[in-house]
């Protein structure tokens, strides 16, 4: 595929995208003019793009689409239900087309364009009118020359006359591209442009083309290449050509074809500079003689011809010349800048992978720095250090991306779900400029599709059982996003029905995933729901229900570095909770020590780190200020040999609103850490989510924060239940708060 | 009446624009009988916006007024240069030193 079809997939794609998006706006608020131009606006630059790289299907189907629209605009006809359904339906069937001119097939496969000619009836008969598909078939009519007598004229170049039909915009065509084009074959020597078509105000109409050029260009190319120049907008314009040295009749042939009267025409080729003004004398006054034809402008005696051309005009328009190539010439170099670029994905990541090497060599300049005492090296490497962190914050930044792109594909099957099921429901998305790792968003798109849609098909009752629990009918489903302490939280909450606790259990007996004497907090019971082949539908939909969602949801989201749980008010709704790593290559991290291994803590789950004293051997959390703290001893959870130092320390970290303190022997500061992934082996080692190099070589493990954080609470929950009939008031009274603060 | 008023036009005179700025031009006409208009903002022309150009001048003349375009952004010269519209139009083009070299 060559590279001008790949950015017109591209860029049609984003237009396709915000097509929809406004589309589904215009149902909301149908009379939107700004709205409704936009969506004229997407279609057009689509058409234009796609007759640029000759896609003819999608052209003939756009503009069939753009009259629809076209009549919509100019309030012909009212946004219905149907209409936009329509609508969005073209904008699919546009999508499949982009997805055949991108897989490189040149025809579409029979389904297809079945569904093709169905829309185009269905277009056809919203248009009421016949409507012609305009075929794409590239005419190439011979352009009569027809040799006649009369001096040849004495001239080297081409002369090319233009007249653009009113539809030229329409189409989607700037007729002052293929001028510039044309310049590109050769020298323009001279241009004219011709406005005489133009109506008075009143009649004139801002959107048709009343334009028409002379030009005389000298090329060494041939009059079918230059033919070619215009041939998208052959069907639209009349196009003369005349060769170099053509006879004189020629050029009074075309005068006189031409619409513009005469005089006009022969002063306009005089100052083109494609005749002299004794030609045109010479040749209206044979003209006329011999034919007894008087130019229309009989009124205009020909020596009016001469009087207008020594108008100082002329002489004026050879001054300005020599100022407006050079100007010509800056400007077009400026139009080349662009304000986007696009890079290949693998080569950011390949800029990624450096930036992480970097980082490691950084690290590793700075140990041996600091261990040569010299002051002046130290502080060279602390300056070089700064800069390589500035260098992988920006080159992190490129990768990131705003959610709001994968929110808003939402709003499409919010509706089109909704209207499937007969309930009213609307979409609410908060937090859309979210920023994190492209990766992470494209890979989040399927597991969100899978909440979605489950908060859509069992979230929200039908309207009759919402109104009866005294809710608004229109039942509401909210997106939501934002960043907490180092992660991206995305939240998709329903206030429809909520889950039901002991179905949910009724369910885990039967599947014999929990024992029926179990003891289970609400919150385990529902988060039940994540495992496999779980559903409590007692009826399978088309949407979902099959009871294999939740645990791919989980699993998706679990192979991000991510987790989610789900909180539940039985007939208040649902809200489903996914945290993700904010990126998938490097982090701030914390580097602690115990014995001689290193550890790092990613920094962003760092909340302080206190002193370790006075503590019972036996006892596992302490009072912060006045909360139960639980903690963990990573000596003791890595089974690391030796005597623990007397002076420990314990890191406060956080996650998902629960805190646990972690002792280790030694606080190592602030270290940039480079994620490389574990071996398979160790895939289903809980507590450790990766591994990284540090400046001496050696390596360090990366805690799993929220793997910790967890199993520091089961603990102590498990602890702390066997007892419980036996403990004192004062002591249950403690322990209930180091639950609630572990929540 | 006004002797002289002038009319910026800030936004791009592209075919996107142009209903909006045939009424904003007559307008503006209509209600003096010199019309300046400063076009240094304009960041993108077509033949629209050209036609649109044309079409006010002509009106003006038809009307015995005149308009004048006191001020050129880059792109509007490049294109009346293009067109050879300098002369028609008849406005003093301002040529920048650095680039005209």
């Amino acid at each position: 595929m060559d590279a001008i079809t790949s950015v017109f997939i591209q860029e049609s794609r984003e237009q396709l995208a915000e097509m929809e998006a406004r589309l589904l706006q215009l149902e909301q608020v149908p009379d939107d003019i700004d709205n409704i131009n936009g969506i004229f606006r997407a279609a057009h630059t689509i058409k234009g793009g796609a007759g640029v790289v000759e896609c003819g299907p999608i052209v003939s189907f756009t503009h069939l689409l753009e009259n629809l629209l076209d009549v919509l605009r100019n309030g012909e006809t009212a946004v219905t239900p149907s209409l936009t359904t329509l609508l969005l339906e073209c904008c699919d069937h546009m999508g499949h087309l982009l997805g055949l001119l991108a897989a490189e097939i040149a025809a579409p496969d029979a389904e297809l364009q079945a569904h093709g000619d169905a829309l185009t009836e269905r277009l056809k008969a919203f248009l009421q009118t016949d409507v012609q598909v305009s075929d794409l078939v590239v005419q190439d009519p011979e352009i009569e020359v027809e040799t006649s007598g009369g001096g040849v004229v004495i001239t080297d170049s081409w002369h090319i006359s233009v007249r653009f039909g009113e539809n030229v915009f329409r189409g989607g065509m700037e007729p002052l591209s293929y001028i510039r084009y044309l310049a590109s074959l050769g020298e323009i020597l001279g241009i004219e442009t011709i406005s005489d078509a133009m109506p008075a105000a009143a009649e004139m109409d801002p959107e048709s083309c009343y334009m028409g050029f002379e030009i005389r260009l000298q090329t060494r190319s041939s009059k079918a290449d230059i033919e070619r120049v215009f041939d998208f907008v052959r069907d639209d314009c009349e196009l003369r050509i005349l060769p170099p040295n053509s006879k004189l009749a020629e050029y009074i042939k075309l005068i006189q074809e031409l619409p513009e009267d005469t005089m006009r025409l022969g002063e306009i080729l005089v100052r083109c500079g494609a005749l002299t003004q004794a030609e045109v004398d010479e040749g209206l006054r044979n003209q006329k003689s011999t034919t007894e034809h008087p130019p229309v402008d009989s009124e205009a005696p020909p020596p009016h011809l001469g009087e207008i051309l020594v108008d100082n005009k002329v002489v004026q328009k050879q001054v300005v010349d020599a100022a407006v190539v050079k100007q010509t010439l800056v400007s077009e170099k400026k139009a080349k800048e662009a304000q986007l670029v696009r890079v290949q994905a693998d080569k950011l990541d390949q800029l990624i992978d450096l930036v992480g090497e970097l980082v490691i060599a950084g690290a590793s300049a700075n140990l041996l720095a600091q261990k040569s005492r010299n002051v002046d090296l130290v502080e060279a490497t602390s300056v070089l250090s700064r800069l390589v962190e500035n260098i992988r914050d920006s080159a992190l930044q490129l990768r990131m991306v705003q959610i709001g792109d994968t929110f808003t594909r939402f709003n499409r099957v919010v509706r089109d779900v909704s209207k499937d099921l007969g309930k009213e429901i609307e979409l609410s998305i908060s937090g859309a400029e979210t920023e994190l790792d492209k990766t992470v968003v494209e890979k989040i798109g399927d597991p969100l599709m899978h909440l979605v849609r489950n908060s859509l098909d069992h979230g929200i009752e039908p309207a009759d059982v919402r109104l009866e629990r005294g809710k608004p009918a229109c039942g509401r489903v909210s997106l939501n996003a934002f960043h907490d302490s180092g992660i991206i939280v995305i939240q998709v909450s329903d206030d429809g029905g909520g889950l039901n606790r002991e179905k949910i259990r009724a369910k885990a007996i039967e599947r014999e995933l929990i024992q029926p004497d179990g003891t289970l907090s609400d919150s385990e019971i529902i988060n039940l729901i994540f495992e496999p082949g779980f559903s409590t539908v007692d009826q399978v939909s088309k949407l979902s229900g099959r009871g294999v969602g939740m645990d791919v949801v989980r699993r998706n989201i679990t192979a991000l570095r991510g987790t989610v749980d789900v909180t539940s008010v039985e007939g208040q709704g649902s809200t489903f909770t996914i945290r993700l790593p904010l990126t998938l290559a490097i982090i701030d991290g914390f580097l602690v020590g115990v014995d001689k291994a290193a550890y790092v803590i990613p920094l962003d789950s760092v909340v302080e780190c206190i002193e370790h004293k006075n503590l019972a051997g036996d006892r596992n959390f302490l009072n912060l200020r006045g909360e139960a703290l639980p903690f963990i001893r990573l000596r003791e959870l890595f089974e690391t040999e030796g005597q623990a130092p007397a002076r420990e320390s314990i890191v406060v970290v956080q996650f998902g609103g629960q805190r646990a303190g972690i002792v280790v022997d030694q606080l190592m500061g602030e270290f940039q850490t480079v994620i490389k992934p574990l071996g398979r082996l160790f895939a289903n080692l809980r507590g450790i989510g990766g591994s990284t190099i540090l400046g001496s070589g050696e390596v360090a493990l990366i805690l799993d924060v929220a793997a910790l954080v967890q199993s520091v609470s089961r603990a102590e929950e498990e602890r702390l239940a066997p007892h419980r009939p036996a403990l004192g008031i004062s002591s249950l009274s403690s322990n209930s708060t180091a639950l609630q603060s572990a929540r | 009446m006004p002797s002289s008023q002038l009319l910026s036009i800030t936004e791009d005179m592209t075919i996107y624009h142009a209903l909006e700025h045939k009424q904003t031009l007559l307008d503006a006409l209509s209600s003096t009988d010199d019309l300046e208009l400063n076009l240094s903002e304009v960041g993108e022309m077509d033949t629209a916006g050209l036609q649109l150009l044309i079409l006010v001048k002509k009106e003006a003349q038809r009307a015995g007024k005149s308009v004048r375009i006191v001020a050129h952004s880059q792109a509007v010269s490049s294109v009346i240069d293009f067109c050879n519209m300098a002369v028609e139009f008849g406005d003093p083009l301002i040529i920048p030193a650095h680039q005209a070299s």
